[in-house]
């Protein structure tokens, strides 16, 4: 067992010998080293300010990357917002919606067939394996997600714009923590945050409730009024966890201004919205599977009222206008701004730049593009000091960014977001991640970090050299305190620990 | 209506001129001595608390709850009985034990002062203790733990990466959860130790962190194999254990706090059996665990068990409840006075129910916190008002759920 094929290396990291236990642990934790990691180049240390575009707004400098930040760091942070080649993942293999609905399809036929039959003739242990295996289909689905995805921010060098997208994800939760979400949220993200990342955010927040991920997600699909022709019929109706959460989570805040009454009210004209499965065939004759569809048998007649305002609108139109007027309320452009300041700048940002950046989402009609512009435009973005602990998600990308490996193999890359405590697409609520220090810099997450920082330099083995991959990365910003650090170590492999786990590392 | 549980009520709070006569004084250092141990389990995502503990002698329980009501005891997928007219889930076997042996006392109709209905805000002001969101920066169990008098046991440990709210504002919390890395070498952490010495949130986490793992090795715990943890109410029994076991370790933490996702049952909640039911079946194979990890500890042990509000009083359209109000909070261990219900019970009738659709809030939750921090830590009443719980001036301690 112990060859290297079994470790997934095979370039000329000579592997550990002699430890078996060591190795049989690291084997499942760093079994995706594909490749010997290229030696770093040490490149031209470049600017404070390339170092800060490229580790605070981008993903972490590569080998390489400050030098080509230092020309002009706002301009290669700008030029990323214009491309939406930066925002999109081409990678063979991943499903579209359609596919991912057929997958969803084909798996609950699956669990159908397998508990009724199973049903009082099997043991626990044989009925939850029933149950499991069919699931593992959806999960082959999720980890090929989270694989392209850790790729694209492993090697992307538009990595300013892949922060937007996890950004926008998080704020859009869509997590795979249900059966039936796993085959969507990847999905999900590429088909509708990275292709709206150039256009407005009132388009993003209605193509998001389109999306079967987010109907599923949050329990719409199969919302009826009260006094719809099915909900007269059938005994189901309202569920108001959608539109609780778009209000609450997505736009106005929860002290933005609205009350239990709104949130039954938008319910109502949210009902209708749903998607089209092998039991609406006669609900949406000739939608495909996955595809939006909006069930008039579903909908609350009637105007409704919200924030005071009185939305007559017929069928679909109503809950768009009354998403499109949440997208440009007031509280909605706070909320962003506070949130877009926190991510970027500090937990707590200073008020000024808040404002600026809700100036600019409520004066130029709420462009993603512009309003990202105003972001590197703001001087509390630039100041040298990094305010912002490292989110594991971040920490992981930027670790290995600075390694320069080009791939990683599957198991250990889940391997190692179980450790660290962040797995891509399985926010655990709709809020989706903090975004805080006290939230990430519990002791125990600290020390998982440096348990995971540590097997990887392990398996980088003794030919880096730690002190020029710290400087590639951080240029000036790393500390003459950590650089002796790293010098003094007692062996290259413990010096890439202590400079992944060093103060300036792990923040940004 | 007059219902059973008002004349219990009355008669605890006759009891409660007994205990103020005792509550100075000698009484307050002999609670410091021993090895009182308080674990707060928190259930994320609203838990029902109707479901919990179901009053199904009420005359409007079949008729408000419907499709979710639970039979009464003795029936297929009955109620497990309780004092007159409310019954457990099925599923909650190990608490109905503990009720029987009088370890368990129930706190029905109990919320925080939180009255609106966001997980987060609600989870916020469950944890910080204050009486509006974002009221304090730093948990309430963090400050109580700050405001022990010196020489008192007063560490307290979370079963997560993440060191939640309420115990933050504590320097002596740590947070600890198994891994399956091999563990950081000693040398590098000593490295480590000193290039974060002028970090104020690096440092400190870093050496509280060591700290607990040399607990968790001595207990032998540090080999624990978190791959094979699963998800949702299954994992809910190993991180109990995990609690059991540094609690009742040689030096362990006076407090613990465990949190267990999954209660925000908005579709196909069930009755006697479907999800919810799973969810409480967890629950009760964890604190069955826990009081076997604590062993001869569990006789000083008070569990409190709580969620940040109540679900809807009617099923929803799909088969769920929305975010409601009033729920059930659970407090039990060997230093528990049970078999009783320790608050108001506003019962269901329409016109009773908290803005026509939930639970009315009869209870504050804070006043079992303030029973444990006061009966059970021996902490002053004083200094629970002043530091504690400041906002919360109309609450007063629930008198006799500790042992004394």
């Amino acid at each position: 067992m112990r060859t290297s094929d079994c470790i997934g290396l095979t370039g000329g990291v000579s592997p550990q010998s002699g430890r078996p236990i060591l190795f049989w642990r690291l084997q499942r934790i760093f079994g995706f080293l594909a490749f010997n990691a290229k030696r770093n180049e040490l490149s031209m240390s470049g600017s404070l300010t390339a170092s800060i575009a490229t580790n605070r707004f981008g993903l972490g400098a590569r080998p390489g990357e400050l030098a080509a930040a230092s020309k002009d760091p706002k301009a290669w942070l700008a030029q990323q917002l214009k491309h939406t080649s930066n925002f999109a993942i081409k990678a063979k293999g991943l499903p579209t919606t359609r596919m991912a609905a057929e997958a969803l399809s084909s798996y609950l036929d699956d669990l159908k067939a397998k508990t009724s039959r199973a049903a009082g003739k099997l043991a626990p242990e044989a009925q939850e394996e029933a149950i499991l295996k069919p699931l593992k289909q959806l999960q082959d689905i999720l980890v090929a997600e989270v694989e392209a995805r850790t790729l694209r921010g492993m090697t992307a060098e538009a990595s300013f714009a892949e922060r937007l997208v996890l950004f926008w994800s998080n704020h859009f939760t869509v997590s795979a923590n249900k059966a039936v979400t796993i085959p969507f949220a990847g999905v999900f993200e590429r088909e509708v945050i990275r292709a709206g990342m150039t256009g407005t955010f009132a388009d993003l927040l209605v193509a998001s409730k389109r999306h079967p991920g987010m109907l599923l997600y949050l329990d719409q699909a199969q919302s009826m009024g009260p006094n719809s022709k099915a909900g007269h019929r059938r005994e189901k109706g309202l569920n108001e966890n959608l539109a609780r959460e778009i209000l609450e989570l997505q736009t106005l805040g929860a002290q933005g201004g609205y009350t239990q009454a709104d949130v039954t009210e938008f319910a109502k004209a949210l009902t209708g919205w749903s998607l089209a499965g092998p039991r609406t065939k006669r609900l949406a004759p000739g939608a495909d599977a996955g595809d939006f569809i909006f069930v008039a048998r579903f909908h609350e007649p009637g105007a409704r009222t919200l924030l005071g305002k009185r939305y007559s609108e017929a069928a679909e139109a109503q809950g768009e206008a009354i998403l499109r007027d949440l997208a440009n309320h007031p509280s909605t452009a706070q909320r962003i701004a506070t949130k877009l300041a926190r991510h970027f700048i500090s937990d707590d940002p200073p008020a000024a730049a808040v404002e600026t950046l809700a100036k600019s989402f409520r004066t130029r009609g709420g462009r993603l593009p512009a309003l990202h512009e105003t972001l590197i435009s703001l001087e509390a973005a630039w100041q040298p000091e990094a305010r912002k602990f490292k989110s594991p998600n971040e920490f992981f990308l930027s670790a290995l960014r600075l390694t320069g490996l080009p791939k990683i193999e599957r198991k250990g890359m889940v391997a190692a977001y179980g450790l660290l405590g962040q797995a891509p697409y399985q926010a655990p609520s709709p809020e989706g991640w903090p975004d805080d220090a006290a939230s990430w810099a519990g002791p125990d997450a600290v020390i998982k970090r440096v348990e995971w920082a540590q097997a990887l330099s392990d398996r980088l083995g003794s030919k880096i050299r730690p002190e020029d991959m710290t400087r590639a990365a951080l240029g000036p910003a790393v500390s003459a305190r950590t650089v002796q650090s790293i010098v003094r170590a007692e062996s290259a492999s413990q010096g890439l620990t202590l400079a992944l786990m060093s103060p300036e590392f792990q923040r940004r | 209506m007059t219902h059973p549980l008002m004349t219990r009520r009355a008669a605890l709070i006759a009891g409660g001129a007994v205990f103020l006569a005792g509550s100075a004084g000698a009484l307050t250092v002999s609670k410091q001595s021993g090895e009182r141990k308080f674990l707060l389990v928190i259930l994320r995502g609203a838990m029902d608390g109707l479901a919990a503990a179901a009053p199904y002698g009420d005359a409007h329980y079949r008729a408000a709850r419907g499709k979710l009501a639970l039979a009464p005891p003795g029936e297929a997928g009955g109620v497990l009985p309780l004092t007159e007219g409310f019954g457990l889930h099925p599923d909650l076997a190990f608490l109905h034990e503990r009720w029987k042996g009088g370890e368990l006392a129930i706190l029905p109709a109990c919320a925080s002062p939180y009255r609106e209905r966001s997980h987060f805000d609600g989870q916020d002001v469950l944890e910080t203790g204050a009486a509006e969101v974002f009221g304090a920066s730093d948990g309430w169990l963090g400050r109580a733990l700050g405001a022990l008098p010196p020489g008192a046991k007063r560490d307290a440990v979370a079963i997560s990466s993440a060191l939640p709210l309420v115990l933050r504002g504590s320097a002596s919390a740590t947070s600890w959860a198994p891994s399956f890395a091999p563990s950081a070498s000693e040398d590098t952490l000593n490295r480590l130790m000193d290039l974060y010495a002028g970090d104020t949130l690096l440092g400190p986490a870093l050496a509280a962190a060591v700290e607990t793992n040399a607990i968790a090795s001595a207990s032998g715990m540090d080999g624990m194999d978190s791959r094979r943890r699963r998800a949702g109410p299954g994992a809910y029994k190993g991180l109990a254990e995990v609690a059991g076991r540094l609690l009742s370790a040689e030096g362990g933490p006076a407090a613990a706090v465990l949190s267990f996702d999954g209660w925000d049952t908005h579709a196909n909640q069930g009755a006697a059996n479907g999800q919810l039911a799973l969810r409480f079946a967890g629950l009760d194979a964890a604190l069955s665990a826990l009081k076997a990890g604590l062993g001869t500890h569990w006789t000083k042990t008070v569990v409190a068990v709580v969620t940040e509000f109540g679900r809807t009083v009617a099923e929803n359209g799909t088969g769920g409840t929305d975010h409601g109000t009033g729920s059930t909070a659970f407090v039990l261990g060997g230093a528990v006075s049970g078999q009783k219900f320790a608050g108001d019970w506003p019962g269901l009738a329409p016109k009773a129910l908290f803005e026509c659709r939930d639970l009315a809030p009869a209870n504050d939750l804070r006043s079992i916190f303030m029973a444990v921090l006061q009966d059970h830590w021996g902490l002053d009443r004083s200094l629970i008002g002043q530091t504690v719980f400041p906002d919360a001036a109309g609450v007063r301690a629930v008198p006799g759920l500790v042992r004394a």
